[in-house]
């Protein structure tokens, strides 16, 4: 069975005529042991998925939709079942590591907060060695664990926040920008160490992004949001290297390649800024910044369809895209 | 699992070492399982020597902790160190408002008694209302900033225009209001100063809570299926909690100085010997306009130092629990 099914799930902040829409009828579908990139631009509503998956925007979100985790439904679900599910089910590797974390709170004890929680140890005692056994697990020396937040530097927070993602041996993990505010050898590090523990685990992976390339490099598949909708969907490496729809080739080509004589001038970039969700343009929302757009554009919104094995995408260029560059 | 089973937490804890004390692992958990009792003392002995530690440096909390101790030790030990008759106005040992001398250093009041002798008793009184009002005050302030700042919605409208109306009453005027209408004694004085004084706490309180629930790491809570009990037991309070440490040291002297007032205006226990009682009496007794200074002014001075003292704990105290503060130093 999948163990996560996202059915056309929409998320929308505030009602009647102030409703924006966030999330606009996204599907995905995650297997155990799978990893799975979400890419997109800042205000396209990832993070605003990863939250909803645990029902955990606040009260002005109205969210429709079915979320299946492992078979079960976590909107329908009640209060008591959506607690224990929260962390035990799935966790999540929030952004900003330093913020997440409590700063009066030792990092072991704040490790060991979930496994109090969910009753998986009773003794505060054995909790904490639990907690020094993930830290162990996450490269961190198991005596770290008396330190305060704020005595660890930017990677070893993001290492406690992903054993403290670990503590209650979870089927998905969400990983939410795990690596921002990171230098490149950190990111490194953090990725390799995230994939190292997926592939232990058995765990599934949702690893969301703006940056396409360390998405590639970790996930098997690849989706690419833009203004609350997947765009494309496909193999990880075809994606990055051979983009169907016009955003996510954008996208890719956003990041400058060493050694390609014409990043060396200027990188390329996408001119425009992402739409306003409040007031999104018709007809296809990427449209007015597309490159390739035909006059029909303006007025039909593409659905996802095949684009080749294992793709989709949401463009009426899907299958001259390639042809046309 | 139920909400409830969720929400409880396993026994809160005292800060723990920070020391990487775990290098003895093998020996210490046979000890654990031996006799958790005694690792748990030892690690409780372990914390309170750092506490105190870092305490020690704080000087000027130093000189209000020695202060206080002083004070306090005076106030529980004054029927020994004084006798217990002091206060008696039948055999009062001296004549009315004599001058310092060998036998009173501070003269005496308008009944012949040793005023040195009355402000040694008047510093239990003070004492005690002031560390129970304060008590009183911080608890209703903090529980009420807490559960409006959490919940919000209609329960937080409900709780700050209670707390509103509260806080446009005079604190003065509510608290001589309830010591009149209440029969004359320490605790309605302590409940009057308690009910006029904690929705200053309050507001404060829901301020900082509001402050500490946007924060990522109550999002993060929630996420680990941490329920209200939870985020706020395990979250806002040990961040809400040096706020109100250093507002309860303000509400004490606060606290001492309305005792002070409301004594001074003649509604404290008239049995009762108290430094503002001693101030009325002396004001009464003509004190002032005759020159008597030695009635007036060490009952003034007194309730002056004991305020400062609390302030100076306070402050210290709360640079040396606020992890925040302690990496400045």
């Amino acid at each position: 069975m999948t163990l996560l099914d996202v059915r056309d799930l929409h998320v929308t902040y505030g009602t009647g005529a102030a409703a924006v829409p966030a999330v606009r009828g996204v599907d995905l579908t995650l297997a155990a042991g799978q990893k799975l990139g979400l890419a997109g631009e800042s205000g396209c509503g990832k993070s605003t998925l990863a939250l909803a998956l645990l029902r955990l925007l606040p009260r002005p979100a109205r969210v429709r939709g079915e979320i299946l985790l492992d078979g079960e439904d976590v909107l329908t679900m009640s209060w008591g079942r959506l607690r224990a599910v929260r962390w035990a089910g799935a966790s999540i590797v929030f952004q900003g590591a330093m913020h997440s974390l409590n700063a009066v709170h030792r990092v072991r004890d704040q490790i060991a907060e979930p496994i109090l929680l969910h009753r998986l140890e009773t003794s505060q005692a054995a909790a904490r060695r639990r907690a020094e056994g993930l830290l162990e697990q996450v490269g961190l020396p198991a005596a770290r664990g008396g330190a305060y937040p704020h005595e660890l530097s930017g990677g070893q927070r993001q290492r406690v926040m992903i054993a403290m993602a670990l503590a209650c041996d979870p089927r998905l993990v969400v990983a939410d920008e795990p690596t921002t505010a990171l230098d490149v050898m950190i990111q490194a590090q953090i990725l390799r160490l995230i994939e190292r523990l997926v592939a232990e685990h058995g765990i599934g992976l949702l690893m969301i992004s703006h940056d396409l390339a360390v998405l590639s490099d970790t996930c098997d598949r690849l989706a690419v949001m833009y203004a609350g909708r997947i765009v494309e969907e496909g193999p990880a490496q075809r994606v990055f290297t051979a983009a169907e729809h016009p955003y996510s080739g954008a996208l890719a080509a956003a990041f400058p390649t060493v050694g390609r004589a014409a990043d060396r001038r200027a990188p390329q970039g996408l001119p425009g800024d992402p739409p306003d969700p409040a007031r999104l343009p018709g007809g296809c929302t990427f449209h007015p910044r597309c490159p390739v757009a035909l006059e029909t554009c303006a007025a039909d919104e593409p659905r996802l369809r095949e684009a080749g094995p294992g793709r989709r995408a949401a463009c009426v260029h899907v299958d001259s895209v390639k042809e046309a560059r | 699992m139920s909400t409830e089973a969720l929400g409880e937490e396993p026994g809160a804890e005292p800060p723990d070492t920070g020391a990487p004390a775990k290098s003895a692992a093998p020996a210490d958990s046979a000890d654990s399982a031996a006799d958790p009792g005694a690792l748990a003392w030892a690690r409780r002995r372990r914390s309170a020597a750092r506490f105190w530690r870092a305490y020690r440096g704080q000087r000027a909390g130093l000189v209000g902790l020695v202060a206080l101790a002083v004070i306090a030790f005076t106030a529980l030990a004054a029927p020994l160190l004084v006798g217990s008759d002091a206060d008696s106005v039948t055999d009062a040992p001296g004549t009315a408002l004599e001058n310092p001398s060998t036998e009173f250093p501070l003269g005496t009041d308008q009944f012949g008694r040793s005023v040195l002798d009355l402000l040694v008793y008047g510093a239990r009184i003070s004492l005690t209302v002031g560390l129970l009002a304060a008590a009183l005050t911080v608890g209703i302030g903090t529980l009420v900033g807490m559960l409006a700042g959490h919940y919000g919605g209609w329960l937080s409208g409900v709780l700050m225009r209670v707390t509103d109306f509260f806080l446009v009453m005079p604190t003065l005027v509510l608290a001589i209001v309830l010591a009149t209408v209440m029969s004359r004694s320490v605790t309605t004085v302590i409940i009057a100063i308690g009910v006029a004084a904690w929705p200053k706490t309050a507001r404060l309180v829901r301020a900082q809570t509001l402050a500490i629930e946007a924060r990522p790491y109550v999002e993060r809570a929630r996420a680990l299926g941490g329920g209200h009990t939870h985020v706020m037991r395990r979250h806002v309070l040990p961040n809400v909690l040096p706020l109100v440490l250093a507002q309860t040291t303000l509400v004490i002297s606060e606290a001492i100085l309305t005792e002070a007032t409301l004594a001074f205006l003649g509604l404290g226990d008239p049995q009762v010997v108290s430094w503002g009682g001693m101030l009325q009496d002396a004001r009464e007794a003509g004190a002032i306009s005759s020159g008597h200074w030695s009635f007036l002014v060490p009952p003034g001075i007194a309730i002056a130092v004991v305020a400062l003292c609390f302030t100076l704990a306070g402050r210290a105290l709360e640079s040396v629990l606020n992890p925040k503060l302690g990496v400045a130093k």
